[in-house]
C-alpha cells in the first residue's frame, strides 16, 4: 500500500467497511507498517468547529511536510441506512493536496462495532505512510467515545456558550480529553468557557497530565499555531518513559477484542447452526446454554477440518 | 454483507446556491446510500480528487451556471486520466436539451433535469451501479 496510489487506499477502505471477505493477507502485511503515525482523535459537541479546526490544523501538519490522512465519521440516519457525510465541506482546499487524505464514514449498523472499522481505516491510513492522522466524530453516544479514546492525543473541541451542558457532558466525555480548544473565540463568552473547563479539569486528581486549555477561532485564525504546540506538547509528554507504550497498549486491546467479536459474531451468528438452534430453542427443544455449547462445539470442529 | 452505494454529490462554478443539491442529497440518502456532499464552488480538480478518496460508485453533478458544457466533459475527462472512469457520472440543473446528446457521449451517463422526480435519480443510480 503506498501513499502515492490513493486509488488502492480507498479501494480497501471500502471493501474493509462493507465486511468484504478476501483482504486478511493485505491487512496482515500492512500490519508491520503501521504505528508510526500520530493519532489524533478529534471530537465535541455538533457544530462546534470539529472539521474546521482539523482541516486549520492538517494545513499546519502540511506546511511543516507531513502527510496528514482525516477520518470524518457522521451518523447514520436509523430508517433509511444511508447518510449526508458533510465533513469535507470544511476540507475543500486540502482535496487536492498529494500530502492528504480524506475520507468520510458513516457510522452505519456495524457488526463489531464501529469502532473496530474506524481502527482498520486508521490502520490502512497509517500503513499507507500517514504521519498525523485525525479522527473526527461528534461528541455523544458511547461508540464515538470509544473511537477518539483509541486515539493518541485526544483533542476536545469546545464554544463558548456551552453553560451547563459542560456539566452534563463530563460524565464520561470530558474525562477523556488531552488538549481542549476553545472554538469561535470571536464569539462572546470564550474567557468564561475556558474558566469553567479549567475549573472542571483540576478536579481529576487522578491523571498526571492536566489537559491544556487553548482558545482558538478558525473564524479569525488565531491560536492555531499554539494549539498544535499543545498537541505537540502532549505528544511529548507521552514519549517520555513508556506513556505511549502503555497508552497503545490500552488501545489495541480494546481493537484485539473488537476484531475477534467482529470474527466470531461472523462464523458464529450469521454462519453455521446458529438458526437451526434458534428454532429449536422457541421449540423448547434444546435449552440456549446447550445451543451455546453446540456452537462452539460445531466451531472447533471446523477448525479441525481447515 | 453490505454493500453501501456510495456517492458524491457536487456542486461546482461560482454561481449562487445549492438548494437543488441538497434535495439531491436528501433523495439518496433516504435510499439508503452514503452521501458525500462538498459543497459549493467545487473545482473538477477537487471533485475528482474527492471521489477517488472516497471510492465513490457516482458522482452526481449540479449546475446552473450555464457552464455544463466544459464542466462535466473535464470531471469525465479527468476521472479517465485516473482510471476511474468506472465511476458513474451523472448530470444535473439546468441545461438545454441540445446540449444533452454532447454530454452524454462525453462521459456523462445521464442528464436530469428540472422537474425530474428524484426517484428516478435513485433508479438510475441503483441500475448502473453493479455491487
Ligand atoms: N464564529 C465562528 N464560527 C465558526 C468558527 N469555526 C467554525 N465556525 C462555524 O461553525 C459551523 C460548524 O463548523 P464545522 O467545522 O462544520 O463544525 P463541526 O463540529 O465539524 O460540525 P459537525 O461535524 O456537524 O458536528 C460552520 O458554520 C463554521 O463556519 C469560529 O472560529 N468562529
Ligand atoms: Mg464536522
Amino acid at each position: 500500500m503506498k501513499w502515492t496510489e490513493p486509488r488502492q487506499i480507498a479501494r480497501l477502505i471500502s471493501a474493509v467497511e462493507d465486511g468484504r471477505p478476501g483482504h486478511e493477507e493485505q491487512l496482515k502485511e500492512l500490519f508491520y507498517q503501521t504505528g508510526q503515525a500520530h493519532v489524533i482523535g478529534v471530537t465535541g459537541p455538533p457544530g462546534a468547529g470539529k472539521s474546521s479546526l482539523t482541516d486549520k490544523l492538517a494545513k499546519y501538519y502540511v506546511d511543516q511536510g507531513k502527510r496528514v490522512g482525516i477520518i470524518a465519521v457522521d451518523p447514520t440516519s436509523p430508517f433509511s441506512g444511508g447518510s449526508i457525510l458533510g465533513d469535507r465541506i470544511r476540507m475543500n482546499d486540502l482535496t487536492t493536496n498529494p500530502n492528504v487524505f480524506i475520507r468520510s464514514m458513516g457510522t452505519r449498523g456495524h457488526l463489531g462495532g464501529l469502532a473496530s472499522s474506524t481502527h482498520l481505516v486508521k490502520q490502512i491510513l497509517d500503513g499507507a505512510g500517514a504521519d498525523i492522522i485525525f479522527i473526527e466524530t461528534v461528541g455523544v453516544g458511547q461508540s464515538e467515545v470509544e473511537i477518539v479514546q483509541a486515539a493518541d492525543t485526544v483533542l476536545m473541541v469546545m464554544v463558548p456558550g456551552l453553560g451547563d451542558d459542560i456539566q452534563s457532558m463530563k460524565a464520561g466525555i470530558m474525562e477523556i480529553g488531552d488538549v481542549f480548544a476553545i472554538n469561535k473565540a470571536d464569539l462572546p463568552g470564550a474567557d468564561r468557557a475556558k474558566i469553567d473547563i479549567q475549573n472542571m479539569l483540576t478536579f481529576q486528581p487522578e491523571k498526571d497530565w492536566l489537559p491544556l486549555v487553548q482558545m482558538v477561532s478558525v473564524k479569525e485564525n488565531t491560536g492555531i499555531e499554539e494549539l498544535a504546540k499543545a498537541i505537540e506538547m502532549h505528544r511529548s509528554f507521552l514519549n517520555e518513559e513508556d506513556r505511549l507504550a502503555i497508552r497503545r497498549k490500552r488501545n489495541t486491546r480494546n481493537e484485539l477484542i473488537d476484531l475477534l467479536y467482529d470474527k466470531l459474531y461472523r462464523r458464529l451468528v450469521t454462519q453455521g447452526n446458529f438458526e437451526r438452534y434458534l428454532e429449536q430453542i422457541v421449540e423448547k427443544t434444546l435449552d440456549p446454554y446447550s445451543a451455546i455449547d453446540k456452537l462452539l462445539e460445531d466451531l472447533r470442529s471446523e477448525n479441525e477440518n481447515d | 454483507m453490505e454493500q453501501m452505494i456510495r456517492v458524491l454529490v457536487a456542486k461546482p462554478g461560482l454561481d449562487g446556491h445549492d438548494r437543488g443539491a441538497k434535495v439531491i442529497a436528501r433523495a439518496l440518502r433516504d435510499a439508503g446510500m452514503e452521501v458525500i456532499y462538498t459543497g459549493l464552488r467545487q473545482t473538477p480538480e477537487q471533485i475528482v480528487a474527492a471521489a477517488i478518496q472516497e471510492d465513490v460508485d457516482c458522482v452526481a453533478i449540479s449546475i446552473l451556471s450555464g457552464a455544463h458544457n466544459t464542466l462535466l466533459p473535464k470531471v469525465a475527462a479527468l476521472l479517465k486520466e485516473q482510471g476511474a472512469e468506472d465511476i458513474l457520472m451523472l448530470g444535473g440543473g439546468v441545461i438545454p436539451d441540445e446540449d444533452i446528446p454532447f454530454l452524454l457521449d462525453n462521459g456523462i451517463k445521464a442528464v436530469f433535469t428540472p422537474g425530474t422526480p428524484t426517484s428516478k435519480i435513485v433508479e438510475c443510480i441503483k441500475e448502473n451501479v453493479t455491487k
